[in-house]
């Protein structure tokens, strides 16, 4: 990997010459090492993770919490699965129609006095956003929670550019104070404890009460006074959007902390950078999501703050409105036909909050903004990860296919079946060169289990491990046996197998029974 | 009746009590058993490692194996909910990818008549009392394709709560994934182990002598942790100390079980 890394320039991640741009195909996303990219393969990074026993213990807790007060929330919808039905249906139409929407949406917008700028990539995107301030003069920007400003690293961007970028989500700004990376999408400091929020606080947060104790109420007003000021004297904030209404040309942002309803009105221009993906066709389509959102992602029946708008409106809010259209690696993911559901997300964490890798490694394990069950999937569609040498081709085997996170997907993404199509996706795309170990592997299984007279004498042929065993079970084995071994027993082959058994105990109905 | 038995590969070579368990049963109900010698594997480790290509064959043979079973027998069991989840949710992909789309009809059409084993029992048999004892304290745990892809519900829980002498308590935490996961027990070998310490607690923590499940491939898993685990505790406390730990025991060996003997 590392000989393949560019020098990163303008903090902006060095770019692939071999990942950028699929040939002849739409953009790609993610350099070598991007807010889409990490550095190690899953399994290393997790291996690390796995040691921080206080990271193991502070995501069984949050995990838990959430993923129960999830269920009763949701257990009292009566129409729960048509609303999820309806929710994957028009998701599936917007992505269907989304050359056609997008435009509509760019029509309505500027009709209603805002700008639509479209970017191909992080870069472009970054670079519109910094212009846009630099045109307003500010030298620091408010923002509102959002996915896709992390996707493209748009905060290290500005800071390169001499503008400050201020978080205020208060989890996002405990990740931002700390110097740290966020491990969930909707509850990105879930990996610190309050006790860690407490040091984090006194270390960071300037004019902080040094008596502060980790009294949730206590630090989210230590947040409260820092960030009132910044609102006030803020003059341009940067947002996502969890929706955009083609035929209105409204934008809507689903929040929590009264901070995003902050951003979105007292500033007087307004940036929101929103992955294509987003755009739905009809005002009406928000009552469902409205409805599958805020229970699948916080638990909550609805979530305090839906903040809309369309466009400018003179004399009340931000003058100025410019939408940064963002495909980053999502034309890309749309062509794959399988993989393309992934896009349906709406970022509501539930297949985290779920899962038992994330609920052990954590976020930062996958590298990515993106982690857990959708950003396996996610990140390898946006960065068209298929290399081997390619940290993101380990992410699509993170998983035991569990089918969790599936359940509870309030758009119905079968995450399942399109980690199965990427890690297929993967091998196939290795295929040619020299095989992997493991390829052998597979083909000699595939050889030995696809005729009954190799499958017996490699049944007869196992017999032979069983001197390795002790009390009826194998507890040391070389290499790749080891990786089995180096936590449980595997148990010994039998004396007989089944079908031997079954060949001396029932010959004649045996050779009645068919081929 | 007349059951075709999809032994899996993995029983027939390493579990073949749970094959003959689930022979064991069917024939006290009185239906005739019969195991078409020609079936191998469905190939789901493959598919669900990446290799597709490798598994079709694998996928056409299990297809040409069953379907003549089918036309002398009704139905097809496995005492597995993995296998069976994957010739009914994967084959026919499988088939269709390659753009097989008759072996993908034929793979359907197969997949409609093969049952998982509490599914056969409860579903098409109506039967949950099996005229089985087994004289211990056991817990469930519902593997995930057993309950997330095939949905075979409290069908389990029904057959167990019939039998005589068992007394079976709650797992708690008995939704979440044991850690196996096929491959990924090699691949992601510290997060797997990370998920099967939290489940072998939870185990424990029940007071069972076992655990059952309804696939032999997540218990030589859980088995296989619980088996280290005692085995430490003997090297650490001596003879004995790893006495009373628990062990694991498929559904088909608990419901063999009579009081003539104790299948498993």
């Amino acid at each position: 990997m590392s000989a393949l890394r560019r020098p990163v320039a303008l903090g902006m991640p060095g770019r692939r010459a071999d990942v950028g741009h699929a040939p002849g195909g739409p953009a790609l996303a993610g350099g070598a090492s991007s807010p889409l990219r990490g550095e190690e393969t899953f399994p290393r990074a997790a291996k690390r993770e796995l040691a921080k026993p206080q990271l193991r213990a502070n995501l069984a807790h949050a995990t838990s919490t959430i993923r129960a007060k999830r269920a009763a929330v949701v257990g009292e919808v009566p129409d729960w699965e048509a609303l999820r039905d309806a929710g994957a249906a028009m998701k599936a139409e917007a992505m269907q129609r989304l050359p056609e929407l997008l435009e509509e949406l760019e029509r309505a917008v500027t009709a209603r006095g805002g700008v639509v700028h479209w970017a191909r990539d992080a870069d472009e995107a970054n670079a519109i956003v910094a212009d846009l301030v630099r045109a307003t003069g500010a030298r620091e920007v408010v923002k509102v929670k959002s996915m896709a400003t992390q996707e493209i690293g748009l905060n290290e961007y500005l800071d390169e550019a001499g503008i400050e970028a201020l978080e205020t989500d208060l989890a996002e700004l405990i990740v931002q104070l700390a110097g740290d990376t966020p491990s969930h999408i909707l509850v990105p400091a879930i990996h610190r404890s309050r006790t860690e929020i407490r040091e984090i606080f006194l270390e960071h947060m300037a004019g902080v009460d040094p008596e502060l104790t980790d009294e949730p109420r206590l630090l989210a007003m230590a947040a409260r006074a820092y960030l009132r000021e910044r609102f006030l004297r803020a003059e341009v904030a940067v947002s996502g959007a969890n929706f955009a209404i083609a035929e209105t040309g409204t934008l809507a942002v689903v929040e929590s902390e009264g901070n995003g309803r902050m951003c979105l009105t007292l500033p007087r221009t307004l940036i929101t950078v929103m992955g294509i993906e987003k755009v739905l066709p009809r005002a009406q389509d928000l009552e469902v999501y409205l409805q599958l959102l805020p229970r699948s992602s916080t638990g909550e029946r609805m979530n305090p703050y839906t903040s809309m708008w369309t466009g400018v409106t003179p004399g009340d809010g931000p003058q100025e409105f410019h939408l940064v259209l963002l495909d980053n690696g999502r034309t890309a993911a749309l062509a794959d036909e399988v993989g393309r559901a992934a896009l349906h997300c709406i970022r509501c964490s539930a297949c985290l909050n779920v899962c038992p890798v994330y609920e052990r490694t954590g976020g930062h394990a996958y590298g990515s903004v993106y982690p857990g069950p959708i950003g396996a999937i996610l990140t390898p569609l946006l960065t068209g990860a298929v290399d081997h040498d390619d940290p993101n081709s380990s992410l699509p085997y993170a998983s035991t296919l569990c089918g969790a996170c599936y359940d509870v997907c309030p758009v119905k993404i079968d995450i399942p079946s399109i980690l199965v199509h990427l890690r297929t996706r993967g091998v196939d795309a290795g295929r040619g060169g020299v095989p992997a170990p493991e390829a052998v592997a597979m083909k000699a299984a595939g050889v030995v289990m696809g005729s009954p007279t190799a499958f017996r004498a490699a049944e007869a042929a196992s017999r032979a491990v069983r001197v390795l065993a002790r009390d009826g079970a194998v507890s040391r084995l070389p290499w790749p046996g080891s990786l089995w071994t180096a936590s449980r027993d595997l148990p010994a082959p039998p004396k007989e197998p089944f079908r031997a058994w079954w060949a001396r105990e029932r010959g004649a109905s045996a050779a009645e029974g068919g081929k | 009746m007349r059951i075709a038995l999809m032994a899996t590969c993995l029983a027939d070579a390493m579990f073949p009590s749970v094959a003959r368990a689930t022979v064991t049963v069917l024939e006290r109900l009185g239906h005739e058993v019969v195991f078409p010698p020609g079936q191998t594997c469905c190939g789901q480790m493959h598919v669900n490692t990446g290799y597709a290509r490798e598994a079709l064959p694998l996928v056409a043979h299990h297809v040409d194996v069953f379907e003549e079973a089918l036309t002398s027998c009704d139905a097809v069991v496995a005492p597995s909910g993995s296998c069976v989840g994957s010739v009914r949710h994967q084959h026919a992909t499988v088939a269709d990818g390659a753009g097989r789309h008759a072996l993908a009809g034929r793979a359907t059409a197969v997949a409609a008549r093969t049952y998982e084993l509490s599914e056969l029992l409860v579903d098409v048999l109506g039967v949950t009392d099996v005229g089985a004892y087994y004289p211990h304290r056991v817990t469930y745990h519902p593997t995930c394709h057993s309950l997330r892809l095939l949905r075979v519900g409290d069908k389990p829980l029904q057959l167990l709560r019939a039998v005589a002498g068992l007394d079976l308590v709650e797992l708690p935490g008995a939704e979440e994934c044991c850690g196996f996961g096929g491959t990924f027990a090699m691949k992601n070998s510290g997060t797997s182990s990370a998920m099967l310490e939290d489940k072998m607690r939870h185990i424990r923590e029940t007071g069972a002598e076992r655990c059952t499940a309804g696939d032999a491939s997540c218990l030589m898993h859980i088995d296989g942790g619980l088996r280290r685990a005692a085995r430490e505790t003997v090297r650490v406390a001596g003879d004995g100390a790893g006495h009373g730990a628990p062990r694991t025991v498929h559904l088909a060996e608990i419901l063999a079980s009579t009081r003539a003997g104790v299948f498993a």
